[in-house]
């Protein structure tokens, strides 16, 4: 036993999560027709409603749609197609930043010996700050309080950049206790094998138990990052114009709500692919998982 | 390397390879290790036998600085290793091999970037002349055809012969084996002790906890029985297996030879 790889392992049936199951035909028609029943329980619900005219005027007129969604410059509404690709930039910048900023604290904090011991308290500090803080809070304070500091080029950005930053100092704090509980998962006795072999226990952790830490909180870090690409949104309330900023511009001009809608499906079409490739990556880990247990 | 101090080189070959004095070790209230005096020569085998618990694991991993010590002393060919201030810890460590109970490979490389991190991380050697140490070393313990394959992918013996062979790319002058088999199923046990066996008979100074006592009395020079923290008793194997002086001794061997073991 043991000494075959089983290959069955590998290429065994999946049983995750997934939308989709392979099954026989009879489910495949009970499946089909659970799912008409409940679409349709639902759209007569919607065209039923007393308001239901209202609201499809308010909320899902095509016409406003549109028109929110490409803008007006002479009117002064920014699109919200445009507006997207601010939220695609905060977020693609955040999300390098927190990576390695995380890390970072998470490493400080994970740190051993008495010279370390103020940059410890640092990162506890700065954890317990920014994780216990409201997002919004921060960028509202981020936003306003830095130029109002007058310091020379901090306090002459654009408010996007101040949002960033902001989601950056929130999300790292998140992030750094997953980095941390990704190390903590690693077994002690990992260490020691390396240690004994003479590597430094800076050379261990960076070849040791940070690769395998990392891999155990990829599933947790991706879910983190589907958060922050709607999260990018509350950059508005300082003035950046962001999806979610361009809509209600819109709305509060036309009177008319659709424009939120818009908005809506631009983030379901950013996070939708992120959360079907977090549901794929965690798959993949569990069999892998599964596979190495079996031997 | 004129800075730092080489243990290996530092030692005239007549001063004890291994040289532990009242050795003294507490985990919280539990004093594991209550005062051990031990000495091994160059090309000595050792083996340590006790019950679980004995303190042998805790005892190697303290000649490999792996756990700090209350008290007492651990001399590494003339060097006292806890004392010196001075002495860099790490490159005591490159130069004692330990073989751990549970393997211990790194799960996400596979068997050759296991065998050649240390030689590449610690010692500075190139890839390609790493590389070429690691296969001589597989080649010898029948494992070359394996250098792709990642560990979980290994029987637990091929795995426990990894193992030997990554402590053994340092080049090590000791080897510290840390019941080696105990991990293996019954037949996986024989490939390991062969490995063991020609480490042994290539002159490698080795001290080997163990729990196979049919293999210690086969291998060892020296024979240790620990309880409770101490070496009771401390003699060849052809003396300590047929008549032990000790009375803890004696008791300790007619339980394994109840149990069939002996």
């Amino acid at each position: 036993m043991g000494v075959q790889p089983l290959a069955g392992a590998i290429g065994a049936p999946d049983r995750g999560p997934r939308l989709f199951r392979a099954g026989d035909r009879r489910s495949t028609v009970i499946s089909t027709v659970s799912t008409v029943a409940f679409v349709g329980v639902l759209a007569a619900i919607f065209f039923l409603a007393p308001g239901s005219g209202v609201v499809r005027h308010d909320f899902f007129s095509g016409t406003h749609m549109w028109r929110a969604f490409i803008g007006n410059n002479r009117e002064g509404l920014p699109g919200i197609g445009t507006a997207i690709l601010l939220n695609i930039k905060m977020f693609l910048a955040a999300e390098v930043l927190i990576l390695l900023l995380a890390l970072v604290i998470a490493l400080v904090r994970q740190s051993s010996g008495p010279v370390m011991f103020p940059l410890r308290v640092v990162g506890t500090i700065y954890v317990d700050l920014f994780r216990g803080v409201p997002l919004l809070l921060v960028v509202y304070m981020i936003g306003n309080g830095v130029p109002a500091l007058n310091i020379h080029f901090l306090s002459t950005q654009l408010p996007p950049v101040y949002g960033t930053a902001a989601l950056v100092l929130s999300y790292s704090a998140y992030d750094s206790e997953v980095y941390r509980a990704g190390l903590n998962s690693v077994h002690r006795s990992q260490t020691m094998a390396a240690r004994s072999l003479g590597l430094s226990g800076w050379t261990s952790m960076r070849y040791v138990v940070l690769p395998q830490a990392v891999r155990n909180i990829v599933p947790p870090l991706l879910n983190d990052f589907i958060s922050l690409q709607k999260d990018t949104a509350l950059v508005g309330v300082i003035g950046a114009i962001e999806a979610n900023q361009a809509a209600t511009i819109y709305a509060d001009n036309q009177f008319n709500y659709s424009s939120y809608v818009v908005a809506a499906i631009l983030f379901l079409i950013l996070t939708i692919p992120l959360a079907r490739f977090t549901d794929h990556v965690i798959r993949r880990d569990r069999d892998r998982r599964l596979a190495g247990a079996l031997v | 390397m004129s800075e730092t101090r080489d243990v290996s080189t530092a030692a005239p070959p007549a001063i004890p390879a291994v040289r532990v004095e009242a050795l003294h070790k507490s985990f919280g209230p539990n004093e594991v290790l209550r005062g051990i005096d031990l000495g091994v020569d160059s090309h000595e085998v050792v083996c340590l036998i006790g019950a679980s618990g004995s303190g042998k694991s805790t005892l190697l991993r303290c000649i490999d600085l792996l756990e700090p010590i209350d008290s007492g002393r651990v001399v590494l060919w003339g060097n006292d290793v806890f004392s010196d201030p001075k002495l860099d810890q790490n490159l005591v460590r490159r130069q004692i091999g330990i073989v751990f109970q549970s393997f211990n490979l790194f799960p996400h490389m596979n068997v050759l970037a296991n065998v050649t991190l240390a030689p590449m991380k610690a010692l500075g050697a190139g890839r390609a002349d790493a590389e070429d140490e690691a296969r001589t070393l597989l080649g010898r313990f029948g494992l070359l055809e394996k250098e792709r394959d990642y560990p979980d992918r290994l029987s637990g013996g091929q795995q426990q012969r990894v193992a030997i062979v990554r402590a053994l790319a340092m080049r090590p002058r000791v080897m510290l084996l840390d019941e080696v088999t105990s991990a293996l199923d019954p037949e996986l046990v024989a490939e390991v002790l062969d490995v063991i066996r020609e480490l042994a008979g290539s002159g490698m100074t080795m001290v080997i906890a163990t729990h196979e006592m049919g293999f210690a009395r086969d291998i060892a020079n020296r024979v240790c029985f620990l309880e409770d923290g101490l070496i009771v008793e401390d003699a060849p194997p052809s003396e300590l297996f047929r008549a032990p002086a000790d009375e803890r001794t004696q008791r300790f061997l007619r339980r394994i030879i109840d149990a069939g073991r002996l």
